[in-house]
């Protein structure tokens, strides 16, 4: 950033501004409210100045896009290079109608696949489960069997595109059907490129899609990160996610907070399992939230870069520079979509989607407008993917890198931000670490906290939310319904009944049993017998059946 | 002294997403009633049983996975078995305006979607605890 | 009433909510009531919040509900002295049992009574206990005395401790060491339960022929739930065999009785036909022309002779 001269002479020359022209102004206009806060309720400043950035250097702040520590970027040309992923997040009914929906995605222009799994199969509950009954397809697409893995990607190859899995509890078992299906179609798992979400502490935390409890799920996970790096080296196999944490309630703060807080957390399991840390870190990927607030998101997304590389390199001892990099998914707020007036939602987006590219994130998914009635409907869906090209294309952000880089406030935020994750990290410490906070509640409470108070000030019309408490019309909406058919339902349960009826018995006894044994065995690698399961034709809910046996079910703390 | 409200808040089916539903919890408080918090992954018959055993004056049902149509009617239906047909039940959470008035027909007094007042819905719950009791 | 004896759960929770809001009818249903009661083991939880008293509890109903008991449940939580109003949380942590015949699960908010407990939270206990619970268990919100409220009414006190993490010297309630029939080491999967547990030991004195056990359990774990099952049983069995259940009985008889008639006199002294001259000898206190003793046998004095 540009430095006056004398920064004690600005100074000199800012004061007189205040004491003149900011003071007459504000007397013949007072401003609109005495307080102005960014949407995680943080104090905005009326002015940022070279002043706000005194203490450090251009290099400790910043550096170069591509080096150390990455505020400006992962990478040294960015979009000029290769534009972000436009990966859509797509599923719903069965692997038949999801089928559909992929195509039409990349019919129109997406360059990455992204899978919704319904309840059920997040639960890692088969559709014929009692739990399951009404929850079949209604959220996500519902696979039971490697059978409904391949139907899903009927038509497209696993070699040629990368795909993120959206599951966690059960994402073992569902990458393995992702193997397995590659496997079948002699694609070697070395090719593969792609994501499983894969991160359990922020169930616990704030999604609350988990089965067992923690230690036997960081097991579960060290397990894939081991067995990734050694048989699918392409493979992000944890994508450790701030978005649900921020749509459960968190602010700006809470989100970098607890999700680089799990980050290494994640990272010291890996390591006290013997695996060296430039051998699995390059493969840790991230998910954050783009939320509304433009600045404090971009903000958000370097301070998470700066801190990363920090920790990686400095704590952790990590020596390669793609072990220090923090590459991130975006996805649009969900929670900040209005039923009123669906169609300003696209609006909402729009914004969103641009925090994200101007903080440099991987890859994005745009919400579509209709969401917060249901999964999306095409029209809707190809409005939001449009949005990311205009983005891209026409609007011109992507032509240099982070275009913000040096802004007063931008790097006041930034800083900020990360000023406030290392207090988070200090309290969390405190209580014993993240599993500790966890079982006593603490970052579940803190969240709970913020999302009370972010709804006392929409209540209390501190915080306007357009058509929900300020710009009300008093219409219906026109939205077109997207029902689940109840012969994709038929369907899927009829294939159920036939896999069970027409597979090996003895070869599927043998395969749960060696899974059964692997997982009382805590220094044996369970993905190898996972994959033999899914290839004995084992169902989702059989595998993690076993699982539940062995490592019993997790009941949550109470906080409200 | 008024008489208490009670509001059994549960989330039925697999739906982990309680944002609302504690939000609410606390708003009821706030506003002078007890609330009974069931907690995730409850099944209708876990309502139901935990209403009556609560007495409570009315059920607010969250769901923001896609299941309230299968899920709400059968709360209503078991109440109905039960005797209990006389506590009110609303749900909440991500449901089409199609199938409003089908959960309305099939006995959910009201549904309130996202982006609905706190105070509506604390109101709600008083004047219906005020008409039971008529 | 016919419903509440043959089981019928909603007959009982309309009792309990007819008590809780003492409603007119409130003293006749519980008239009605009593005779039935005599057969339930009261067991009273207490201990600081956090410790995993409902959890605890949960547990326990599930290992009695396996020795063929039925049991009933009065978790009760603070209600806000702000708003009025509670939030509920103990039933969360026993939902898998919620739906079981043999077990009945009410929550209770304080309503402003101080002390770990609802007013109405014994007489509740005894609608269960007319219902045909072999036990009933009862969860105090844990703060302040909640321990001496629970033993002057329980058959049984269950003190819930846990050993705290770090170096920190853990000190005990005043009191506490004294009102236990059984003491509980809960979260032991946590951290080293040994000092806390000899502490206890040590501290623990025997009293009128029993020696309370300390058990230690780890409720997420399922450790030795059934310990302390058997260590409630064991303290039935001791006051039955010993005919302390009787004594206690009586004492609480007496005690109960004395309550009541202090409460209906005092409302009758400040509602009934004496109203105004209770008023009167009010303002005579306050001008010092009289004072508050002589005032009350004033009161007491002129019954029966009316205004």
């Amino acid at each position: 950033m540009s430095e006056p001269e004398d920064s004690a002479e600005y100074e000199a020359r800012l004061r007189k501004w205040e004491a003149t022209s900011l003071k007459d102004a504000l007397k013949a206009l007072p401003e609109r409210r005495k307080e102005f806060v960014t949407t995680s309720s943080r104090p905005v400043k009326r002015l940022y100045t070279p002043l706000d950035l005194r203490g450090k250097s251009h290099d400790e702040r910043l550096g170069n896009p591509g080096e150390f520590p990455f505020t400006r970027g992962v990478h040294p040309t960015m979009y000029r290079g290769r534009l972000w992923t436009m990966r859509m997040f797509a599923g719903y009914g069965g692997a038949d109608d999801t089928n559909r929906r992929f195509k039409y995605l990349i019919a129109h222009g997406e360059t990455g696949l992204s899978v919704a799994f319904d309840m059920p199969t997040l639960y890692g509950y088969d559709t014929d489960a009692p739990e399951a009954k009404g929850e079949f397809g209604t959220c996500g697409v519902a696979v039971s069997s490697l059978e409904d893995m391949e139907i899903l990607f009927r038509d497209i190859d696993p070699g040629q595109v990368s795909t993120s899995m959206t599951i966690n509890a059960p994402a073992d078992v569902t990458w393995a059907m992702y193997l397995g299906m590659a496997e079948k179609r002699g694609v070697p798992l070395t090719q593969l490129r792609g994501t499983i979400q894969n991160d359990i502490l922020k169930e616990y935390e704030a999604q609350k899609e988990w089965i067992y409890p923690p230690e036997a799920s960081m097991r579960l996970v060290v397990d894939t990160f081991q067995f990734g790096a050694k048989s699918v080296p392409q493979w992000n196999t944890i994508s450790i996610s701030g978005y649900h944490i921020r749509e459960a309630g968190a602010t700006a703060g809470q989100e970098l907070a607890f999700t680089l807080a799990n980050g290494m957390e994640y990272v010291r399991w890996g390591m006290d399992r013997g695996l060296k840390v430039d051998d699995f870190a390059p493969r840790l990927s991230f998910f954050f939230n783009a939320h509304n607030d433009l600045f404090e998101e971009i903000a958000k997304y370097r301070a998470a870069r700066r801190i990363w590389a920090r920790e990686m390199r400095d704590t952790f001892g990590a020596k390669k520079p793609r072990s220090w990099l923090l590459r991130t998914h975006a996805q649009t707020a969900g929670v900040s979509l209005t039923a009123q007036q669906p169609e300003i939602n696209i609006v909402r987006t729009t914004v969103q989607a641009l925090a994200a590219i101007l903080g440099g994130a991987q890859s994005l998914h745009t919400n579509s407008y209709d969401e917060a009635y249901q999964v999306p409907n095409e029209k809707a869906v190809r409005i939001a993917l449009r949005t990311q090209q205009i983005l891209a294309h026409e609007s011109g952000v992507a032509n240099t890198v982070d275009p913000l880089g040096g802004s007063y406030y931008l790097e006041a935020l930034t800083d900020e931000l990360e000023e406030e994750a290392y207090r988070y990290f200090d309290r969390i410490q405190e209580f014993g670490g993240v599993i500790a906070s966890i079982r006593k509640g603490f970052i579940q409470q803190e969240i709970a906290n913020s999302a009370y108070r972010y709804q006392r000030e929409i209540e209390d019309k501190e915080r306007t939310i357009v058509g929900v408490n300020d710009f009300v019309v008093d219409e219906q909406p026109e939205v077109e319904p997207l029902r689940v058919s109840e012969a994709s339902l038929r369907g899927q349960l009829e294939r159920l009944k036939r896999i069970r009826r027409s597979r090996d018995k003895t070869k599927w006894e043998r395969a749960l049993d060696a899974l059964r044994k692997a997982c009382e065995d805590e220094d044996t690698n369970t993905m190898p017998r996972i994959l033999d399961a899914v290839r004995a034709r084992a169902t989702l809910g059989e595998v993690c059946d076993v699982m539940r046996r062995v490592f019993g079910v997790w009941e949550e703390p109470l906080l409200y | 002294m008024p008489k208490k409200i009670r509001v059994l808040v549960a989330k039925p089916g697999l739906d982990g997403h309680d944002r609302g539903a504690k939000v609410i919890a606390r708003a009821l408080r706030d506003a002078g009633m007890e609330v009974i918090y069931t907690g995730l992954r409850q099944t209708p018959e876990d309502i139901v049983e935990a209403a009556i055993q609560e007495d409570v004056d009315a059920i607010g049902l969250s769901c923001l996975s896609g299941a309230h149509m299968t899920l709400f009617p059968e709360v209503v239906k078991l109440l109905k078995k039960r005797k209990a047909g006389d506590i009110v039940v609303v749900g909440g959470g991500i449901i089409p305006k199609e199938d409003i008035s089908k959960l309305k027909k099939a006995g959910i007094k009201n549904v309130f979607g996202p982006g609905t007042p706190l105070h509506d819905i604390v109101s709600f719950f008083q004047k219906s605890a005020q008409a039971k009791g008529e | 009433m016919d419903g509440l004896l043959a089981g019928d759960k909603r007959a009982a929770a309309k009792l309990i909510s007819l008590i809780e809001d003492d409603e007119p009818e409130a003293g006749e249903a519980l008239a009605l009531v009593y005779p039935h009661t005599g057969h339930a083991q009261y067991v009273g939880f207490t201990g600081a919040p956090g410790v995993g008293k409902s959890s605890l509890i949960n547990r326990l109903v599930r290992e009695f509900r396996s020795r063929g008991k039925k049991v009933g449940v009065v978790a009760v939580d603070p209600t806000s002295p702000y708003s009025g109003g509670a939030v509920l949380g103990d039933r969360i942590r026993m939902a898998d049992t919620g739906i079981d015949p043999g077990v009945f699960i009410r929550s209770m908010a304080t309503r402003g009574h101080s002390g770990g407990l609802a007013l109405a939270t014994f007489d509740a206990v005894r609608v269960l206990d007319a219902m045909g619970m072999d036990l009933v268990l009862v969860e105090t919100v844990g703060a302040g005395q909640s321990e001496v409220e629970i033993a002057g009414r329980a058959h049984t006190t269950v003190v819930v401790e846990m050993p705290l993490t770090g170096d920190v010297v853990q000190t005990m309630k005043a009191g506490i060491l004294e009102i236990g029939d059984v003491y509980v080491v809960n979260k032991v999967d946590l951290a080293d339960a040994d000092t806390l547990v000899a502490n206890l030991r040590f501290q623990i004195e025997e009293r009128d022929g029993w020696t309370p056990p300390i058990v230690r359990t780890s409720a997420l774990e399922d450790q030795r739930i059934d310990e302390l099952a058997d260590a409630v049983e064991k303290h039935r069995a001791f006051l039955e065999s010993t005919g302390l259940w009787a004594k206690r009985e009586t004492a609480r008889a007496r005690q109960e009785i004395l309550e009541n008639a202090r409460r209906l006199l005092a409302d009758r002294v400040r509602d009934g036909p004496q109203g105004p001259r209770f008023e009167s000898l009010v303002q005579e206190v306050v001008r010092r022309d009289l004072d508050p003793q002589t005032a009350a046998t004033r009161l007491l004095g002129s019954r029966g002779r009316g205004t």
